[in-house]
């Protein structure tokens, strides 16, 4: 490995950073603003530097300046490592699933090929999982530190759902990783880059596997612990997890929420819409199923590809802040039903069902 | 069930008839609940409806927004909001707000001090100091007029009693917020600003 090889690695690594940061820091506008306009309101626009207002985009930095100049209380008797360990869990295991997420196709530069994936991990599905899952810990250590029964009955909610929901969102996976024979993410896409149905239809992961999507949907929407599962936040109405945190720690649990909301968002788009795949965009340009054809270099077919991820992406963000701002939240026993007694047999079924049919397709 | 006996339960000329159909209808609704459809009972109908629902709100409302910048369809309105301070809200006619007093042509105040606004405020919020008035046909004008808003419960009584509309309850000030309880008392020069 050169000195380049490992600048490049270093740029794309903080890129993703950057970008995706941005995004879960941006979400902050996105959801104020979505849920406003979607209940014939106009939502927070008063922060204003100089004058401008920028459609109430600094909000945003009032949000970050109003939790930083805030007392972070520890309370008594609580463990104060872990205490201040839960909320950089959170946030960190939220952070490094982007690693293994690919945003475009190869970038040929001279003679170095450059995958735009930060890390090209071949078992990438299985350690977005991994990290996912540990996010756990943040929930179950702010629960446990703080010396709080109620925090501590929140975090127990919270692990409960989460391990509850983790089972479904990877068996919904399993007829995915089985369609397309592959854990490494970079190769899925490639992999949805297929037609079927005569060439018309791209073989995007939604479209083979439409049962595992709204599962996968469900149980991750489930898994980031947004309405309608809020169950262990539930911010002002049941007491949750974070309920002893304050100034920044809490940002930070926020912000974990965000992350993840990207994260899954951009999880959905590579499993199930095809990643940065554009339909009908082959390495060396369009080849559309009516018989045109338009002959583009490879630089343009990966910004093609990126601006598709991103698009993709954003989308899946829309949808889950629609679900989010329309939904009401899950009594909590109709949320273990729905865990173990509906999804988990649902998606069960699903991979057995996808089997049999790969099994008779071949 | 026969008609007369029936009629002594229910009396369909009697009064708040209406509403007790409404609530007999309502009755029947919830003691004959249809039962849920397999396919209901997935909820996928009602959260794709409901999500339907909140988009078709979410994309009118955003193009309308869109819209309004480049200065098209303004009479159509994206949002229900008020920018409240700078956009205050729209009162009805006889909303009572906070008080003034009327002036007569050469801006002396119209009131008499006749104290019937002093005797009927429940609050007992207005003082008034009565003098001599120096044209004979007025007899009487207040040297001071003295009304404690953080005490006034904004009933009105004293613009109704008023014998010469001398005090009115139409400014249109609502927001009425100080720092101190001093500086809700409001005495005649400020009543008469308006």
């Amino acid at each position: 490995m050169t000195m380049t090889d490992i600048l490049i690695k270093l740029l794309m690594a903080s890129g993703t950073i950057f970008i995706m940061f941005n995004i879960a820091g941006l979400l902050t506008w996105v959801e104020r603003k979505q849920s406003a306009v979607m209940q014939d309101r106009i939502g927070a626009n008063r922060a204003r530097i100089f004058g401008f207002k920028a459609l109430g985009l600094f909000h945003a930095i009032a949000d970050v300046l109003k939790m930083l100049s805030k007392e972070e209380f520890i309370p008594q008797g609580a463990n104060k490592f872990l205490f201040n360990l839960a909320p950089y869990l959170s946030v960190v295991f939220a952070l490094v699933g982007f690693a293994a997420i690919p945003i475009g196709d190869k970038l040929i530069l001279g003679d170095r090929v450059i995958e735009l994936q930060a890390a090209n991990i071949n078992v990438a599905l299985l350690y977005i999982f991994a990290m996912m899952s540990m996010g756990v810990y943040g929930v179950v250590l702010a629960g446990f530190s703080s010396n709080n029964n109620y925090a501590f009955l929140g975090g127990m909610r919270g692990a409960a759902q989460m391990i509850a929901y983790e089972i479904t969102m990877g068996a919904a996976i399993m007829g995915v990783i089985m369609v397309f024979n592959t854990v490494d993410l970079q190769a899925l896409v490639r992999a949805q880059g297929a037609y079927m149905a005569g060439g018309w239809l791209p073989k995007w992961g939604v479209f083979v596997q439409p049962l595992a999507f709204i599962l996968f949907l469900t149980a991750a929407t489930a898994e980031t612990k947004r309405t309608p599962f809020d169950l262990p936040e539930g911010e002002s109405e049941i007491i949750g997890y974070f309920v002893e945190y304050s100034g920044m720690k809490f940002g930070m649990f926020f912000l974990a929420d965000l992350v993840e909301t990207v994260l899954v968002a951009a999880l959905m788009t590579t499993l199930f819409l095809g990643g940065w795949q554009v339909p009908y965009l082959h390495p060396d340009g369009f080849y559309f199923p009516w018989g045109g054809h338009v002959a583009l270099s490879n630089l343009a077919v990966v910004i093609w590809g990126v601006l598709a991820f991103f698009i993709k992406l954003g989308i899946f963000i829309w949808l889950l802040m629609a679900v989010r701002w329309t939904l009401p939240r899950f009594r909590y026993d109709q949320l273990m039903h729905l865990g173990w007694k509906i999804l988990l047999p649902v998606s069960l079924a699903n991979i057995a069902v996808t089997a049999v049919v790969l099994i008779l397709l071949r | 069930m026969e008609k007369p006996e029936l009629q002594k339960y229910f009396d369909p000329n009697g009064p708040f008839a209406a509403l007790r159909v409404a609530q007999m209808k309502r009755a029947w609704k919830q003691a004959n609940r249809r039962k849920l459809t397999w396919w209901e009972e997935t909820y996928i109908p009602s959260v794709v409806g409901g999500i339907a629902l909140t988009s078709k709100h979410f994309f009118r409302n955003l193009t309308l927004h869109i819209l309004h910048v480049f200065g098209l369809f303004k009479n159509t309105r994206a949002a229900v909001t008020y920018q409240y301070p700078e956009q205050p809200r729209p009162l009805a006619l006889r909303a009572r707000t906070r008080h003034r007093l009327t002036k007569r042509e050469d801006g002396s105040p119209r009131c008499v001090a006749c104290m019937m606004c002093e005797t009927v405020c429940p609050a007992r919020c207005i003082q008034i100091t009565a003098a001599e008035h120096p044209d004979p046909n007025i007899e009487k004008y207040p040297a001071e007029f003295i009304l404690d808003l953080g005490k006034c419960v904004y009933c009105g009584f004293c613009v109704e009693v008023c014998p010469e509309d001398a005090i009115r309850m139409d400014t249109g000030r609502l927001d009425i917020a100080e720092y101190s309880r001093d500086s809700m008392i409001y005495n005649k020069k400020r009543l008469m600003e308006g």
